[in-house]
């Protein structure tokens, strides 16, 4: 017996991201769906089987921090791939540049001449209020004026099938290793979808990251020392970091392996001695990177390693202060900054956003919390906000007092109808759950997108919480290019060739 | 390459080493006990005693049976050099060094940690002992291997052989302590050269050193001979005088080496002296000892040298 997929039914009201009805695929993903089509029920368990056990050979692991002292996690994964078409993937990848690019530009322009809040179109005390907002870096120039060199942004879908920018992460953005690990896995547990469809390759993005790295060097060498910097094994982000250093041939360092000289250069502590560093990539939060500047207490950071970066000794990715723009007051913005910096139209829209500092908005808000999601401003993981449809009256109450006291640190937004994707649930179900992606975007002098990003699903039933922290899982991404399939004659001469070799071997 | 990853590669391929050579001790010590004569009074504790771990083990437990002996070198959590902590620690020296490391060993090292969380158990009991122990050291092995084939030979692997031939001149010298223990109980009767025999053959394999042994010395197994052999040889890659000089090979090619060749040197003069041992005895035991002294204070002065620890 085999997966009834004639019985997945998407829900009504959401977007389906592989049916467009019962029994109907959508075109990029008709050829995925014949292939799991013909597998019985034993084959999909025993890949399932597979699959597991690999991801834990792997060490895809990821940290819980309710957890204790468990860093090994197995990273939650479902073996069905989200399907997205090449055409409507260009556009969107056009749009997150766009976006990064007037985002770059509004940092610059903050710790510089602020023409934005002159030219009225920020309020000057969204700044001023601002947790991310670092004095300390006032007039600094980094290269190319870029502050945010690598960026997380996540996208859902409402249920207009229009992807939505939800948040941009522009400080420490993770999961771009569990990308590239879910094609990997992929790749080892169901090959052999992937010689009959078109799928765009994810695996350039070190190069990438590492070409822009390099790119930032104040040093002009040959080979700039290029490090990532990690708060440690207990960082529930430490796979990524090691990953990423791996890959991209960089030196994975914690803060004690760094010191700052008196000629203000940044040095690793290496077995010759001390050896100048030039780019630091550093996944520490802005207050643990320098305990002279920020918080003393931090033993994560490097003393003077503001004073190194000010110099123009290191480059720091992303540049301290790159987070003011995270804020989620000053994204309700952000489509304004693309129009007053670049003259242009947004690509990709915002989710509708209600500012709880202004009064006419607030009382909305304080109205309809049952209807909406309020979510503090610069808080990430998905932490600290109320889901309205999903609250109790005790936690609205709580709710309208924190947004009473501190209208600047809430922001609204209506409960989108997240997209959802076939997932496999139990031994042989097939059930809709609701999804998001997070692309990441890379720039320096150029820019890049990922294909496709990291999707996140919430495995629960009815949740739209996709966070791997509160039960979330993904999926592969796939990028499908409906123009051009694989050719059948390629397959053919693949297996003429084996054959050849097995004869070959056989008369020896 | 960053003082810190030198330090966890060095550590990474000691506790390998210790693995393995755990996973064969105990499982040599299984064969020994049953060709022995049963008044030979050779007991399990004997491995306790070996390792140093006497104050440990009579913290843990009271009776010093089979049992209890095996589960603490093999499984036992308290004990900081038992195997599966020692696995633990190659595993957490691995995830942190994977950027110098071949990216296989970190899949490897995983492996190899299900392996022992699921079989552990079948391992303590006699049962499977044997069959998990063999899966242990080719696991050991296979992870030796890979490095062996695609490590570029730079200062990550500079470090490894370090770790690892320090920690194999540490065990040999142990292993030779542990085969003298063993011929002082062995009274001196009808049955003692057989029962010599079957210690020392012991402690050739032990190190894996028995094949090569008998090419080598072109003897039958006899004390003076197995223990110059060890400490001596210079082909056997266990020997004590075979890794001093893979240790000074290895110094020599990495930065600001002086301290550490010094040390090297003077032990490249004292290990032929002890190979020249008139009797096996306590004073024998007591220029092990002494040699045993030496690797610590090795490792103390490749600490200050390259990993920049503060000096003990």
């Amino acid at each position: 017996m085999s997966i009834e997929w004639k019985e997945y039914a998407p829900e009504g009201e959401f977007f389906d991201e592989v049916f467009s009805s019962p029994g109907n695929p959508r075109q990029p993903a008709k050829r995925l769906i014949s292939y799991l089509s013909s597998l019985s029920e034993d084959d999909i368990q025993s890949r399932k089987i597979a699959m597991e056990a690999t991801i834990k050979e792997m060490g895809v692991s990821f940290t819980v921090y309710t957890e204790g002292g468990n860093i090994d996690r197995a990273w939650p994964f479902d073996m069905i791939p989200r399907v997205i078409s090449r055409t409507q993937w260009d556009k969107t990848a056009a749009g997150l540049r766009q976006r990064l690019k007037a985002l770059n530009m509004f940092i610059d322009d903050l710790y510089h001449d602020q023409k934005i809040i002159k030219d009225g179109i920020i309020p000057e005390f969204v700044l001023k209020q601002s947790k991310n907002y670092r004095k300390e870096c006032e007039g600094m120039s980094p290269r190319f004026g870029v502050w945010a060199h690598i960026c997380g942004t996540d996208l859902v879908r409402d249920k207009d099938g229009q992807f939505y920018v939800l948040e941009d992460n522009l400080r420490v953005p993770s999961g771009v290793s569990y990308m590239l690990e879910n094609r990997s896995i992929m790749k080892r547990v169901i090959p052999e979808v992937f010689e009959n469809v078109n799928i765009a390759p994810v695996g350039d993005y070190p190069e990438h990251l590492f070409d822009t790295l390099v790119s930032l060097s104040p040093r002009r060498v040959a080979k700039p020392v290029v490090v990532v910097l990690t708060p440690g094994i207990y960082n529930s982000a430490y796979f990524e970091h090691a990953f990423l250093a791996q890959r991209m041939g960089a030196e994975l360092i914690e803060g004690s392996d760094l010191v700052v000289k008196d000629d203000d250069c940044v040095y690793m502590k290496t077995i010759g001695g001390l050896e100048r560093v030039d780019v630091i990539y550093r996944r520490i939060d802005d207050l643990y990177l320098d305990p002279e500047v920020f918080l003393p207490e931090s033993a994560l950071g490097v003393p003077g390693l503001m004073r190194a970066w000010k110099a123009g000794n290191v480059a720091l990715a992303n540049a301290p202060g790159a987070g003011v723009a995270d804020d989620k007051v000053v994204y309700a913005y952000v489509p304004d900054m693309i129009r007053y910096y670049l003259s242009e139209e947004p690509l990709i829209p915002n989710v509708e956003t209600y500012l709880c500092y202004e009064e006419k908005q607030r009382e909305y808000v304080l109205a309809n919390l049952d209807k909406l999601v309020v979510k503090p401003a610069n808080e990430s993981g998905g932490y600290g906000m109320l889901i309205g449809p999903h609250s109790t009256k005790k936690e609205r109450e709580e709710f309208a007092r924190l947004i009473k006291e501190n209208p600047r640190n809430y922001i609204a937004q209506p409960t989108l109808a997240l997209s959802t994707a076939p997932t496999l649930i139990g031994k042989n179900k097939i059930e809709p759950r609701h999804l998001d992606l997070r692309p990441f975007v890379l720039q320096a002098r150029d820019s890049y997108v990922t294909t496709g990003g990291l999707t996140r699903v919430a495995m629960k039933k009815g949740s739209l919480v996709v966070n791997s922290s509160q039960g979330g899982g993904s999926k592969d991404t796939w990028i499908v290019d409906t123009g051009a399939a694989k050719g059948s004659g390629k397959k053919s001469a693949k297996k003429s060739a084996a054959k050849a070799g097995q004869k070959a071997g056989g008369s020896k | 390459m960053l003082s810190k990853v030198a330090e966890r590669v060095y550590w990474a391929a000691r506790y390998l080493e210790r693995v393995e050579s755990t996973a064969r001790l105990v499982s040599i010590y299984d064969k020994l006990l049953f060709d022995l004569p049963r008044r030979v009074n050779l007991g399990w504790y004997n491995l306790i005693v070996i390792n140093s771990l006497e104050d440990d083990f009579n913290e843990r437990f009271s009776v010093r049976d089979e049992r209890n002996v095996v589960k603490f070198l093999l499984g036992d959590e308290s004990n900081s050099s038992s195997m599966v902590n020692s696995l633990k620690a190659v595993r957490e020296n691995i995830r942190t060094t994977r950027d110098v490391i071949p990216p296989e060993t970190w899949e490897l090292v995983n492996e190899l940690t299900l392996y022992v969380q699921e079989n552990l158990s079948g391992g303590v009991n006699r049962s499977n002992r044997h069959e998990f122990l063999d899966s242990v050291i080719k696991a050991c092995q296979q992870i030796v291997g890979l490095w062996f084939v695609n490590m570029p030979r730079d200062a990550a692997w500079e470090m490894m052989r370090l770790g690892q031939n320090l920690e194999r001149a540490d065990m040999t010298t142990r292993n030779l302590d542990a085969g003298v223990a063993a011929i002082l109980q062995v009274e001196d009767d009808d049955f003692a050269v057989n029962a010599r025999q079957i210690i020392w053959g012991n402690v050739l394999r032990s190190l894996n050193a028995e094949q090569p042994y008998r090419r080598a010395a072109r003897s039958s197994i006899k004390g003076p001979i197995v223990v110059n052999y060890l400490i001596s040889d210079e082909f056997f890659p266990r020997t004590l005088n075979y890794c001093v000089g893979e240790m000074l090979t290895v110094a020599s090619n990495l930065p600001q080496n002086k301290p550490v060749v010094a040390v090297l040197k003077k032990l490249q003069k004292d290990v032929p002296a002890a190979a020249e041992a008139d009797s096996l005895g306590e004073e024998f035991r007591d220029t092990l000892n002494s040699l045993q002294m030496s690797l610590g204070d090795l490792h103390s002065v490749i600490g200050t040298t390259w990993f920049m620890s503060e000096p003990v």
